[in-house]
């Protein structure tokens, strides 16, 4: 373990797990709240809204994760001048951000459209029974119920996104893979510890978060 | 009960694909009358009582309600629905709301009420059906009977000016029927205006003004109780009612 005894190495690790968990929380944040949208998109009376729904799913569910984020850099940002911030490392992380987001809310759209299943359609007619729009309708009673039958595979979701999350290198960011091959280069001694290590990283973050949507899914289950 | 009509179908036609469900059915309730609707099942009496507040559209024919015809989806439906209480076969509690949040839900949010106001409302609802002590758990920890008496605290906790019921009791254990026709009974003596679909035919000899018989999606007979299950006219009535009663 010599390599990680290097201040400077160390940099470089904990600099690539950074841009991974922010590029997690941005594309997190982003595609929940775009998902959401998308399901209510898709289950609405507006034939308008319920195809550009059904498009968008689609669309991103079915293109390569790195066609996208490639898209955004070489479209977006080189070809249409999309610039999101001075910073190199920011504009890339951003751009990135915006490609893990609108892919990612494809799965979540479509997780949250499942837990809409789930909820019996008595719910919904109860609902409009004392007088509730179906805005009132979806937000207040079926997205909430739906939202915690889906718990479990949202964080599933969530776990692919953070691993997905280190496509994003290959735009230039020095996220934890383009780490792992810089430290490569520089030690080519040590490649198994090195991957290892990061490997362990992920496993470390990712195994517990897994349990805890578990044990979420059950504490929040609605009771029927 | 006065002679004013609240709720008049006219010339109502539903067809479910090939299956007419509703076959020209016309039908007036007066203000604080209680219609009591029996008739075998699949006779189109749900769908009836479906169709008022529109969670059931139709195909044909007019619905109004208070002088003003059934509007379309929308805003305006929204409001309608507001004012027609909606009792159903399965309770449909909000399930992942507690008691008082299910019947305080509807005038905090449809009516925007102040929740200090409505939580005294609610209350006072829960109360009268027997619910009180239970307002802080959640619908799935009562028993049907229970839940059911919840739905109705939660419909009138809209202030409506009429209530449906779609076979209110048919979900319920025989122990817990009592307790739920006791409150409609009570309603129906306060005066509420009620279109009740149900196979409680002594629910409908003792509370109702007036029992509609239906078969096939057509409203067959209408005559006050007494007169009815003395004398039914039609043939089919006169079937229906030798099933039932003679048990």
């Amino acid at each position: 373990m010599d390599v990680f005894s290097d201040a400077l190495n160390r940099d470089v690790y904990l600099t690539g797990f950074l841009w991974i968990l922010k590029l997690t929380l941005a594309g997190g944040v982003g595609a929940l709240v775009l998902g959401v949208l998308l399901a209510a998109m898709r289950v609405s009376p507006v034939p308008v809204l319920r195809g550009f729904g059904t498009a968008w799913v689609n669309t991103f569910r079915n293109t390569p994760l790195t066609l996208i984020i490639f898209f955004c850099y070489f479209g977006l940002f080189s070809t249409l001048g999309l610039s999101l911030s001075d910073d190199i490392n920011l504009n890339n992380f951003w751009l990135g951000a915006i490609g893990l987001a609108v892919y990612t809310a494809a799965f979540v759209c479509e997780a949250i459209r499942s837990g809409i299943n789930t909820v019996p359609a008595g719910q919904a007619e109860a609902a409009r029974a004392i007088g509730m729009t179906f805005r009132q309708t979806l937000t207040i009673v079926i997205l909430p119920q739906a939202g915690r039958a889906v718990i479990a595979p949202l964080g599933s979701i969530l776990i692919a996104l953070c691993k997905n999350s280190t496509i994003v290198g290959t735009i230039g960011l020095m996220e934890s893979s383009n780490a792992m091959k810089e430290l490569i280069n520089a030690n080519g001694d040590a490649v198994i510890p090195i991957f290892l290590v990061f490997a362990g990283t992920f496993a470390l973050f990712l195994i517990p978060t897994g349990y805890a949507f578990g044990w979420l899914a059950n504490r929040l289950a609605v009771k029927r | 009960m006065s002679d004013e009509a609240l709720i008049v179908l006219d010339k109502v036609n539903k067809w479910f694909g090939p299956l007419h469900v509703l076959d020209n059915v016309s039908l007036s309730v007066a203000k604080g009358e209680v219609v009591v609707v029996i008739g075998p099942s699949g006779s189109g009496k749900s769908t009836l009582c479906r169709s008022i507040n529109r969670l059931e559209p139709i195909n044909d024919g007019t619905i109004t309600f208070d002088g003003q015809p059934l509007p379309a989806e929308g805003r305006p439906l929204a409001r309608l629905r507001s004012e027609v209480g909606m009792v159903f076969q399965s309770f449909n509690l909000f399930a992942h709301k507690t008691i008082l949040q299910n019947v305080m839900l509807g005038p905090t949010k449809v009516r925007k009420e102040k929740p200090a106001v409505v939580r005294d409302r609610a209350m006072s609802l829960l109360d009268r059906v027997g619910i009180g002590n239970q307002a802080e758990k959640y619908p799935a920890q009562l028993s049907g009977g229970q839940q059911q008496r919840v739905a109705i605290a939660r419909a009138l906790a809209m202030q409506p000016k009429a209530m449906l019921f779609d076979e209110p009791t048919s979900a319920l254990d025989p122990e817990m029927v009592g307790e739920v026709l006791e409150v409609m009974t009570s309603l129906a003596k306060e005066g509420m205006t009620m279109v009740v679909v149900t196979h409680e035919m002594g629910f409908a000899r003792h509370a109702a003004n007036r029992v509609v018989f239906m078969a096939d999606g057509q409203l067959v007979e209408s005559a006050p109780p007494a007169e009815f299950f003395a004398n039914p006219k039609s043939d089919r009535a006169k079937d229906f009612l030798s099933k039932i009663l003679t048990h």
